[in-house]
């Protein structure tokens, strides 16, 4: 069975990605597991500076899902091109930068110094924080903002360019639009949802920022809806991620439309699940009658 | 290094209000578990429950492969744990965490204080210290008389002082109050319990050498979400899951 699928600077042996934010820089699952397994790494979120995060709690569970607010920490970009890139080079598995800004001119200035590895094959640019005070989900939600930002940043970058859109929007087919005419490579959907959790005893929200993202099989049907509604207007690849806990809800994302997948939340519960999901997915592919991942890609979709 | 285990429950007891003990068969060797580590275990079968709990190790039987956890029902997740009966099957990530680190410590007498469900992992580390030779004196502090446990146990090692924040048992206070009353001498101190009992502890004996034990909401237990995170004294963080559980007592700042 061949799994592999081939996207703008990343040929991916096969289509799982763990995604930005649930693996850290990937040290601590490659005491799980070979990272050579993966399709490729989604790395923590890199801005300018390093930054500390939020108050504790930042996470709290809820049914099927979870609330996190952690707020972007991070060592900065040149720490992370320093530190974290070179232990992932032992690996052949593409690197993906996950780029987080609090102005326009920060996520240049990270676009601009990760110019300087030649260790990421792509960036993912993460408009779509919820968690943080300044940028973030501003930038994805206002289609005129997420257009000037993925702008600029395409044109600091020498790698190919991932929008990660916010699901906190009334109109996701806008926000893609507005960044494809942007030119952006490939979009990547769906960030979390913004939640709140309040704890009946002390009548307080759990969270220390209040409100999280919520992630987790609970988004799941959300993620499907809006690659599948921007799969129907939008000509760029998708990576798809939302809730994703095993080979069959890999084969969902496949048929909304995404061209690859990433898995988030689920290697919280299960440290192996990302290697589990890419040895059962060919025999859950052949189950439903694909002969490649290739060949799943955007079969959902029913043109009248 | 870090396992998946599938552990089978030996034994589940309710020793106080809310408060079980349960020990967990292990079919592999549990030598490597060390004081002050934690096991993060899945809770249910199926997604609902995507995070796992930490919860300390209070024993570890090595020649049975027992695994021996006390905790508390505080929700959903400690919930299903408390109903779960002997044969169920638990998956755990162990073992988790730093821990106290008596191998490169010298010391003839050790000061154990622990608070509420942070009272469980001073056991293990009190029975490996007394293997030591070393003297072990505990304050123990619990809530109400009802919620008290593993006194007994903690007798038969040493010295032992219980207060209670309401007087219905033992000393009535904190047990910051009987440190101040009985002022023991020792080389080091062990702490676990809720974050104002360490504040309070630390402070108290800001001057002497010790090593503190904290619990927090986790995501991922393995270093990898920056969930569970704390300032530390050089201007850093550390990450509780992964750096601690257990730290120098002048490692953190405490919030």
């Amino acid at each position: 069975m061949n799994l592999a699928v081939s996207l703008p600077g990343l040929s991916l042996k096969n289509p799982i990605m763990p995604a930005s934010g649930c693996f850290g820089f990937g040290t601590e699952y490659s005491n799980f597991y070979d990272l050579n397994q993966l399709g490729a790494i989604i790395i923590k979120a890199a801005t300018a500076e390093a930054r500390y995060g939020n108050a504790t709690p930042r996470v709290a569970e809820t049914t099927s899902g979870m609330l996190n607010a952690i707020g972007l920490q991070n060592p900065g970009v040149a720490n992370i091109i320093d530190s974290e890139l070179p232990r992932l080079q032992a690996y052949d598995t593409p690197i993906i930068a996950n780029v987080a800004g609090s102005t326009i001119e920060e996520y240049e200035m990270v676009a601009k110094t990760l110019k300087n590895t030649k260790h990421v094959a792509a960036i993912e640019l993460n408009i779509s924080c919820p968690n943080v005070k300044e940028g973030g989900v501003q930038f994805g939600t206002d289609p005129y903002l997420a257009s000037e930002v993925t702008k600029r940043v395409k044109a600091q970058s020498n790698v190919p360019l991932y929008v990660k859109l916010s699901p906190n929007v009334t109109n996701i087919v806008e926000i893609a639009d507005a960044v494809a005419k942007a030119g952006a490579d490939g979009l990547s959907m769906i960030n979390t949802l913004t939640g709140m959790k309040i704890d009946l005893q002390t009548r307080k929200p759990i969270l220390a920022n209040k409100i999280g993202g919520l992630s987790g099989p609970a988004i799941k049907p959300v993620a499907i809806r809006m690659i599948y509604q921007v799969k129907q207007h939008i000509d760029i690849p998708i990576i798809g991620m939302g809730g994703i806990t095993c080979a069959e809800d890999v084969l969902e994302f496949l048929l909304a439309g995404a061209n690859a997948v990433a898995v988030g939340t689920a290697n919280f519960e299960n440290p192996f699940i990302c290697p589990e999901i890419i040895s059962s997915l060919p025999k859950v592919l052949e189950e439903y009658g694909f002969s490649s991942v290739e060949d799943a890609i955007g079969k959902g979709h029913i043109y009248e | 290094m870090i396992r998946k285990a599938n552990l089978t429950i030996a034994h589940n007891e309710k020793i106080a209000k809310s408060t079980f003990l349960m020990h967990l068969l292990s079919e592999e060797s549990t030598l490597d578990i060390q004081p002050g580590q934690f096991i993060h275990i899945k809770i249910g079968q199926d997604h609902t429950h995507m995070l796992r709990r930490p919860i300390s190790i209070a024993d570890v039987d090595h020649s049975n492969q027992i695994i021996k956890i006390i905790f508390k029902t505080v929700g959903e997740g400690t919930g299903y744990l408390s109903k779960q009966k002997t044969g169920d099957k638990i998956d755990a990530l162990l073992p988790c965490g730093s821990s106290y680190p008596i191998d490169k410590l010298t010391m003839k007498h050790a000061l154990l204080i622990g608070g509420g469900i942070g009272v469980p992992p001073l056991y293990y580390l009190a029975k490996q210290l007394v293997n030591r030779g070393v003297s072990v004196t505990s304050i123990l502090g619990f809530q109400t008389a009802s919620q008290v446990f593993f006194e007994e146990e903690f007798q038969a090692l040493g010295k032992v002082y219980i207060a209670t924040n309401d007087g219905s048992y033992g000393y009535s206070g904190f047990v910051t109050d009987i440190y101040q009353a009985i002022q023991p001498s020792f080389d080091y101190y062990f702490s676990c319990g809720p974050t104002p009992m360490l504040k309070g502890v630390t402070k108290e004996l800001e001057d002497k050498p010790g090593y503190i034990s904290l619990e927090e909401r986790m995501g991922c237990g393995v270093g990898a979400c920056f969930a569970c995170v704390l300032p530390s004294r050089d201007g850093g963080y550390k990450k509780i899951c992964q750096h601690g559980p257990v730290f120098d007592a002048n490692e953190v700042i405490l919030a």
